[in-house]
């Protein structure tokens, strides 16, 4: 029961982020297609948005391993 | 058949006058250490010759290359000269962190140590032969744990990150940087100072977990892969890891310098 818990926080809570990221990387490639001079900015900004995006699921997969090991 | 053992707290191996040292904090030192004669040989070997060496020319490259990026974010030459030692710091104790783990040895090479066994496998009643051994259960220690794969050094960075963010506030906007905090102009303001004053402890524990969570987490895929699949298949987790280490570092001392810097640029200043 306690390995269901693990596999649904992990599986639950990579769902947002996942979407986030693919979002992200959508928006920011398509602004590097249209203006690629400023990509070196873009690129930058894009990473750090991502990020934070994956902070989330980072968090999911802290509470999983906590559940897990602890 | 051997069971993987996975521990999300840095073990002690050493105890000096009450104080454990634990694996990580023995990694820690040697990276700072390590770190630390670097720097200074990078410091004594910069002289003004006109035809710099192979080495100079690269310490001068990482240098300018920070100095560029913050300049990039900052754009004032006193905050440049400020926050660029600051952010290399963090940069370069974090990536030699993410990197000393990814060593053969660190994690692998250590000693076991018996452990009580625990209450509940006893307590089922097994029936105990007379003459047999009730070997004690081992726990496998490494000497070595990756500094950041340890909650108590990410959550140090952040906090020392978290601190200077409001030093550096203070110092720039004088008294004027609480207001971001406590504000009685309207009651929309008011409530939004409280939500602030949560940003800022929520920034410490997002600092800490992602750097916690990304480092550690890489040392769980590799220990499964390893474990696994032995020869080969981890090898291209090994690069991603490599990559992972890098980017957070980066991700660390970039935010970093983003919340220095809108720290110092008051809420007015900014349109």
């Amino acid at each position: 029961m306690k390995d269901l818990a693990v596999g649904l926080a992990m599986g639950l809570g990579a769902i947002g982020p996942g979407i986030g990221i693919g979002l992200l990387v959508a928006q920011g490639l398509s602004a590097i297609g249209r203006n690629p001079e400023a990509s070196s900015k873009i690129q930058t900004n894009m990473i750090l948005g991502m990020a934070f995006t994956e902070a989330i699921a980072i968090y999911a997969l802290v509470v999983a391993l906590i559940l897990k090991f602890v | 058949m051997a069971s993987l053992h996975i521990s999300i707290s840095a073990e002690p191996i050493a105890t000096i006058a009450g104080l454990h040292i634990t694996n990580s904090i023995l990694a820690s030192l040697i990276v700072t250490i390590l770190l630390i004669l670097f720097f200074v040989a990078a410091g004594a070997s910069l002289k003004n010759t006109g035809k710099p060496s192979r080495f100079q020319s690269l310490v001068e490259f990482i240098v300018e290359t920070f100095r560029n990026m913050v300049r990039s974010i900052v754009e004032s030459d006193r905050k440049v000269a400020l926050f660029t030692p600051i952010i290399m710091a963090f940069f370069f104790f974090i990536i030699a962190n993410n990197w000393f783990g990814l060593l053969p040895g660190v994690g692998s090479i250590g000693f076991n140590e018996p452990v009580e066994r625990a209450v509940e496998a006893t307590a089922e009643g097994t029936i105990v032969e007379a003459g047999t051994l009730i070997q004690p259960e081992q726990v496998f220690i490494p000497y070595l744990r990756a500094g950041t794969a340890d909650l108590n050094t990410t959550l140090a960075l952040a906090i020392i990150s978290v601190l200077l963010t409001q030093i550096y506030g203070v110092s720039f906007q004088k008294l004027g940087y609480f207001t971001k905090f406590i504000n009685f102009s309207s009651p929309i303001n008011f409530f939004v100072g409280l939500l602030e004053m949560i940003l800022e402890a929520a920034k410490i524990m997002s600092f800490a977990f992602r750097l916690f969570g990304n480092i550690f987490a890489g040392e769980v895929l590799l220990a499964v892969m390893t474990f696994l699949i032995p020869l080969v298949v981890p090898m291209p987790f090994y690069g991603l890891e490599i990559f992972v280490g890098f980017i957070q570092a980066l991700v660390f001392s970039m935010l970093s310098l983003v919340f220095f810097n809108m720290a110092t640029i008051g809420h007015g200043e900014e349109h």
